[in-house]
C-alpha cells in the first residue's frame, strides 16, 4: 500500500474531514445512531437574518417570483373543471453564477474567509461548482473544483464539460476525472494537500444557505396571491433543496404548504458505471441520487449530512427525462423563460400535480437555472443519439432509461409517478440496522431520532425495526 | 526534433490516478476494468514536448505533473443540431390554447 493508495488516502479520511470542515460531528452524537440535529444547524449562528445578510452582501437571492400564465391555462385545457391550479416559478437563474447553488456555496465561502482558509474546494460536476468558483472569486480565495466529466473514451458529458468552462471563467482550478466513485479519493487528497475548506454540499453551511429560498417564496406568495402556497416542488437529489426550501417555508409561517420531491426517473442505470454515464441525459435531479440519499442521507462527504429529505417531503414523485424535454420547451415556447434543465424536472411534475389541485390554489416550482451550450436539451439529445438512445414523439410511460427517451405528443400525457413513502422509510430503517455496530443495541434517543427522521411514530419505527429483525 | 511548448503556455496535463486493477471495491465490473484517469489545465512551468511528462502551476497555485497533451485545449461542447422531436412542440401548445381561446 503506497502513501498515495487508495486505501491509505481513505484511512485518514475522518482526520482530513475535521480538519477541512472544521465542525467537531462527535460532539453533536446522542445516541448509537442519533445526533442532535437541531443543535448542529443552530451552532453556526446562521439563521435566516444571518444568512440573508451575508448573501446580500453578494447578491445573492431575492430572485424574482414570476406567475407562469400561459403554461397554467395549458394544464388547465387537460385539467377536470375546476382543476388547474396557478403554477410561479422562483427565477434562481438570477443568482450571479445563474443558479440558486449560490446560496449553498455563499455562507460556505464566508465562514472559509472568516477562518483563515487559504481557498475553498468542492467535489461537484454540477452548478455548485460554478457556485464556489464565483463566491471564492469575489471573496479572494483560491478555489478546486473536482468532477468527473468524462467516460474511458474520453467523451465529455456536455452538461459537466460547461460548468468546467464556467468554473474556469471564474478562476477556479477544475480538477476533471473519468467516471467513479474514487472522485471522493481524489478529494480528500486535494483537502489533504492543500489545506482549503471543505465547501460540501452537505453542510450546514450549505443547507442553512438554501433556508433563504423557502423564505422568500412564502413571503412572496404572501405579497402576489396573499397566502403561502398550497404546494412547493423540488427537484431533488443529494436532498439539500429540499431540506431547505422546507426549512425556510417553516421559518416563514408556511407550515401547511406541501413538499414535493421530484426526480427524473433514471431506474436501472447504474451511476458508477462507465458505460452507462454517457447514456444518462440527466446529470443531477434524478433518482441515482435521490433514492439513495433519501433512504440513507449519512452517504456523503462529511461525517454527518445536514440535508436529510425525509424529515422533509410530505410526497415523492417521479417523471421521465422525456417528459422533462418537453416541459423545457413549454418553458421557453409559452413563457419566454429558455432555462436550464434542473428546476424543469419540478416543473414537468408541476404541470401534473396542478391538475390535481383546485384552481384557487396554487403550485411553487422552486427554482430554474441558466441554460446554455452543453446545458440544453439539444446536447443532451444529441449526444443521446451519438450513444445508440432511440429518441420518438409518444406516451412518456413507454420510456426505458438509457435506451430511449420518449417525447409527449400533447400535454394530456404528462404523468407523475408516485414513490410510496412507507418503502422509503422502511429502506431507510434498513440502512439505520445495517450501520448499527455489531452487538449494540438502539435506545429511546435513538428511536426518537429515527421517528423525527421517518416522519412516524417511535412506535411505528419500533414495529417496523422488529418486522425487519424478526 | 520535438518541438517544445513555451513555458508560460496554458495547456492541459493527462495522468493516470488508479490502474484498472487498483480501483475502489464498490466499482462496478465495467469500470473496474478501466483507470481512473484525471486531466487539469494550469501554465506550463518549463518547456516541454507533447506527449512528455510536464508540470504546470494550475489556477489554484498548485503545481502538477502529467502528460502534456494539449496545448490552449477548446471548449468545444456546444448545443449540435436542432431536434426535429422538440421543434414543432411550441408550436402544437400554441395551437391548443388557440383552439380553447385561453392565451394571453
Amino acid at each position: 500500500m503506497t502513501a498515495q493508495s487508495y486505501a491509505a488516502i481513505m484511512a485518514q479520511r475522518a482526520d482530513i474531514m475535521r480538519a477541512s470542515v472544521g465542525i467537531d460531528y462527535e460532539r453533536y452524537t446522542t445516541g448509537r445512531l442519533a445526533f442532535d440535529y437541531e443543535r448542529l444547524m443552530a451552532d453556526t449562528g446562521y439563521d435566516i437574518t444571518a444568512a440573508r445578510a451575508v448573501q446580500n452582501s453578494t447578491c445573492v437571492g431575492n430572485t424574482p417570483l414570476v406567475e407562469l400564465h400561459n403554461i397554467t391555462a395549458l394544464v388547465r385545457s387537460v385539467s377536470a373543471s375546476g382543476k388547474g391550479a396557478r403554477i410561479f416559478v422562483k427565477d434562481e437563474a438570477a443568482n450571479p453564477s445563474g443558479s440558486f447553488k449560490d446560496r449553498r456555496a455563499s455562507l460556505s465561502v464566508h465562514e472559509a474567509r472568516k477562518r483563515g482558509y487559504a481557498g475553498v474546494a468542492a467535489a461537484t460536476s454540477g452548478n455548485y461548482g460554478a457556485a464556489v468558483a464565483s463566491q471564492a472569486a469575489k471573496a479572494g480565495l483560491r478555489c478546486i473544483i473536482v468532477q468527473e466529466a468524462f467516460d474511458s473514451a474520453g467523451i465529455a458529458q456536455p452538461e459537466i464539460a460547461e460548468k468546467t468552462r464556467a468554473c474556469e471563467a471564474y478562476g477556479a482550478e477544475v480538477m476533471r476525472l473519468s467516471v467513479g466513485p474514487e472522485l471522493f479519493y481524489m478529494f480528500l487528497r486535494v483537502l489533504r494537500d492543500t489545506g482549503y475548506f471543505n465547501a460540501s454540499l452537505y453542510t450546514p453551511y450549505s443547507v442553512l444557505g438554501i433556508e433563504t429560498l423557502g423564505y422568500e417564496i412564502a413571503l412572496q406568495m404572501q405579497e402576489q396571491t396573499g397566502a403561502f402556497p398550497d404546494a412547493v416542488i423540488a427537484t431533488h437529489a443529494g436532498g439539500g433543496n429540499l431540506t431547505g426550501t422546507a426549512r425556510g417555508l417553516r421559518k416563514a409561517g408556511a407550515v401547511d404548504s406541501q413538499v414535493i420531491a421530484a426526480s427524473v426517473d433514471l431506474s436501472g442505470l447504474h451511476m458508477a458505471s462507465d458505460h452507462d454515464f454517457n447514456r444518462k441525459s440527466f446529470t443531477t435531479g434524478h433518482t441515482g441520487f435521490s433514492m439513495p440519499f433519501t433512504t440513507w442521507p449519512d452517504r456523503a462527504d462529511v461525517p454527518r449530512n445536514a440535508a436529510r429529505a425525509l424529515r422533509y417531503m410530505d410526497r415523492f414523485v417521479t417523471v421521465t427525462q422525456g417528459e422533462v424535454f418537453y416541459t423545457t420547451q413549454l418553458l421557453a415556447e409559452l413563457e419566454g423563460l429558455e432555462r436550464g434543465p434542473a428546476g424543469n424536472t419540478s416543473l414537468a411534475a408541476a404541470c401534473v400535480i396542478a391538475q390535481q389541485l383546485d384552481q384557487a390554489q396554487s403550485v411553487v416550482v422552486q427554482e430554474t437555472e441558466y441554460t446554455g451550450a452543453g446545458k440544453h436539451p439539444l446536447a443532451q439529445l444529441n449526444l443521446a443519439r451519438r450513444m445508440g438512445v432511440d429518441i420518438r414523439r409518444g406516451d412518456p410511460r413507454e420510456s426505458t432509461p438509457g435506451q430511449s427517451i420518449v417525447i409527449p405528443e400533447h400535454p394530456s400525457q404528462l404523468a407523475v409517478v408516485d414513490i410510496d413513502l412507507d418503502h422509503v422509510r422502511r429502506s431507510y430503517l434498513q440502512h439505520a440496522l445495517e450501520s448499527l455496530p455489531q452487538g449494540e443495541s438502539l435506545s429511546d434517543i435513538d428511536l426518537a431520532f429515527l421517528a423525527d427522521e421517518t416522519r412516524i411514530s417511535p412506535t411505528r419505527v419500533q414495529e417496523i425495526l422488529n418486522e425487519l429483525t424478526g | 526534433m520535438t518541438d517544445l511548448i513555451e513555458k508560460g503556455s496554458w495547456v492541459e496535463i493527462h495522468d493516470v490516478v488508479l490502474e484498472a486493477g487498483e480501483r475502489a471495491p464498490q466499482v462496478p465490473q465495467d469500470t473496474q476494468r478501466v483507470p481512473l484517469q484525471m486531466r487539469v489545465k494550469g501554465f506550463l512551468s518549463a518547456p516541454a514536448a507533447i506527449g512528455e511528462q510536464a508540470d504546470i502551476e494550475t489556477l489554484s497555485g498548485r503545481q502538477l505533473r502529467g502528460k502534456l497533451v494539449q496545448v490552449n485545449p477548446a471548449y468545444t461542447h456546444s448545443f449540435g443540431a436542432p431536434i426535429p422531436e422538440l421543434s414543432t412542440i411550441g408550436r402544437e401548445v400554441r395551437a391548443l390554447l388557440h383552439d380553447k381561446g385561453r392565451a394571453r
